[in-house]
């Protein structure tokens, strides 16, 4: 469902710098990282934005007029109003620590695992923030857009069984 | 009587057949094939279609599907295999007993098919050894029986029965073109 114009203006009003859009009947709002964790408390405490959908990661290198790398998103919901919310938050390569969610949405634990393991993004305060898909001892991000398709010999580096190393 | 008539010094009663060792351990092999149905995709679909009771693999002495490595001997690698699998892949080819087989079926176990990614290991033959590849995306259950056919020419014709023809020179040399099969309408000296 749609979200409420009231609650787009209580949310520009508590936090005056993000920006907000519209597009396709969705609400889409664009914080600054400094805020993120109390924007976490205030939508699900005080907004009722009980439901965090996904986390996912967008990465906008050589996209044109993009000003910033990454575009974390998380797609949430309140269960009761149905009013489905995006937020997103830009980030520059340098500096990708952002707060992590799980203290608010518990769910947001394997899907913060996935964004760290395709796109090296860190969550701080998260609780277990290993690799969920590539194997542990990957180094590469691979869902970034330098990283070649087809890998960097990674898929190809195990060692070979003849049928003479069988039959010792 | 042996084949090709040898002659033998004592008298056997009818009832006593005689043939070579290793031509006995291969029939022995080829007819109790135990696959180790390795399905990790949509491939696996048909290996399970072949394994019922449509297409019967009974016929061929080879529907004994195990999950537990240490009782197969036929490797059936149906499907795609990313680098996190291959380990275990590696890890269960190394459990089975020898004697022991491998076809790689499908294009994704073969040459990694359509998944040409970082992640997606480019054909099994690369890492294990592969006896037959199966074509086909997926391949029909008759193919995947063609070439289980196949494979057990391979053993009745190059088996040894203390597995000398695994051994890469030697094996080479043994080796033997897979016999055609009859073309209906065509006659056949080859009997198959
Ligand atoms: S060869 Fe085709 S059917 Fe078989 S695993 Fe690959 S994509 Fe699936």
């Amino acid at each position: 469902m749609v979200i409420s114009q009231e609650m787009i203006d209580r949310l520009q009003r508590q936090f005056p710098n993000c920006t907000t859009s519209e597009a396709l009947e969705q609400a889409r709002v664009v914080v600054v990282r400094q805020d993120l964790q109390e924007v976490f408390q205030w939508l699900k405490e005080e907004s009722g934005f009980d439901l965090l959908v996904d986390v996912t990661c967008v990465d906008y290198l050589n996209y044109r007029g993009a000003q910033q790398r990454f575009g974390l998103v998380y797609l949430l919901a309140n269960t009761e109003t149905s009013e489905r919310l995006t937020l997103r938050v830009m980030l520059d390569e340098t500096d990708l620590e952002v707060p992590s969610a799980v203290p608010t949405w518990e769910g947001a634990d394997w899907l913060e695992r996935e964004v760290w393991d395709m796109f090296g993004i860190h969550f701080t305060g998260h609780p277990d923030l290993r690799r969920i898909l590539m194997p542990e001892e990957f180094i590469a991000h691979p869902l970034r857009k330098d990283y070649p398709l087809q890998g960097r010999g990674e898929r190809h580096n195990f060692p070979v069984l003849t049928r003479q190393t069988g039959l010792k | 009587m042996a084949e090709g008539g040898t002659e033998v010094a004592i008298d056997l009663p009818d009832s006593v057949v005689i043939s070579k060792l290793d031509k006995l351990a291969s029939w022995c092999r080829k007819n109790s094939l135990w696959p180790m149905p390795f399905a990790t995709a949509c491939c696996g679909i048909e290996l399970m279609a072949t394994g019922a009771s449509r297409h019967d693999l009974a016929r061929f002495g080879a529907e004994v599907f195990r999950f537990s490595p240490r009782q197969c001997d036929l490797m059936i690698v149906a499907g795609r295999v990313v680098m996190k699998m291959l380990p275990v892949l590696q890890r269960i080819w190394q459990q089975m007993p020898e004697p022991k087989w491998c076809i790689s079926m499908g294009a994704c176990a073969s040459t990694g098919g359509v998944f040409d990614t970082y992640c997606v290991v480019q054909g099994v033959d690369r890492f294990i050894p592969v006896d037959m590849y199966v074509p086909g995306c997926p391949p029909r259950p008759e193919q995947l029986i063609q070439a289980i056919i196949d494979l057990q020419d391979k053993i009745q014709h190059g088996g040894r029965l203390d597995g000398t023809e695994f051994n890469r020179i030697t094996g080479e040399q043994s080796g033997r073109p897979l016999l055609e099969l009859p073309v209906i309408g065509q006659t056949t000296n080859v009997p198959y």
